[in-house]
């Protein structure tokens, strides 16, 4: 059974994701490259922004 | 102003060697591409997109499967509904699956609810590249 942390599960996720998004949706290599880098920065930055506020709010 | 025609109103992704089947059912790169992720890519001879694609799906629904996570086997209520309808996005890998016996009937701890996203979102993804190479394949991306 594999159990990540739940940042390790954002990671992956934020991995693979990002990856279907930059192939689908730009059409040259570089702009799908750029773009799937965007992607994965946006998923993890907007994780860690999520949660420091709930942590907040939970405090 | 001269404009040249080169390129104008032809589908790059048709050539002489595609397969006549492919030319014929322009809807195959569809079905194949969510029946196996990747294989709408491969029959489109787009080799590094098709793999880089099977391999992100695929990773995420076996992590999804390896998390315990839920594979939807009916739907008691909408959210149950959603869920299948994201778990059906995968295709065989589904069908398989059930058919296999993998995945658990109820969550029990938190990373099996992850794993249970994972494999939603697998399907979602294997859908947003199915209709990439559908695109690929009517000339509409190139």
């Amino acid at each position: 059974m594999f159990r990540p942390s739940h940042f390790a599960a954002v990671v992956l996720f934020a991995l693979f994701a990002s990856v279907v998004f930059g192939i689908t949706q730009r059409d040259t290599p570089r702009r799908m490259l750029r773009y799937g880098i965007y992607c994965f920065v946006l998923f993890v930055a907007s994780a860690v922004v999520l949660s420091w506020v709930m942590f907040l709010i939970a405090r | 102003m001269r404009y040249s025609q080169k390129g104008m109103a032809t589908d790059p992704n048709k050539n002489a060697a595609e397969p006549d089947i492919l030319q014929r059912f322009v809807y195959l790169p569809l079905i194949a591409g969510w029946l196996v992720p990747g294989a709408g890519h491969f029959l489109l001879r787009k080799w590094g997109r098709g793999a880089l694609l099977a391999a992100s799906i695929l990773g995420m629904f076996t992590l999804g499967l390896l998390m315990q996570g839920k594979l939807y086997g009916g739907a008691q209520d909408i959210l149950d509904m959603l869920g299948l309808a994201g778990d059906l996005g995968n295709g065989l890998l589904y069908l398989v699956s059930r058919a296999l016996g993998l995945g658990v009937d109820q969550v029990q701890v938190t990373t099996a609810d992850y794993g249970t996203r994972f494999i939603v979102v697998a399907g979602l993804l294997n859908v947003i590249a199915a209709v990439d190479a559908h695109n690929l394949r009517t000339g509409r991306k190139s």
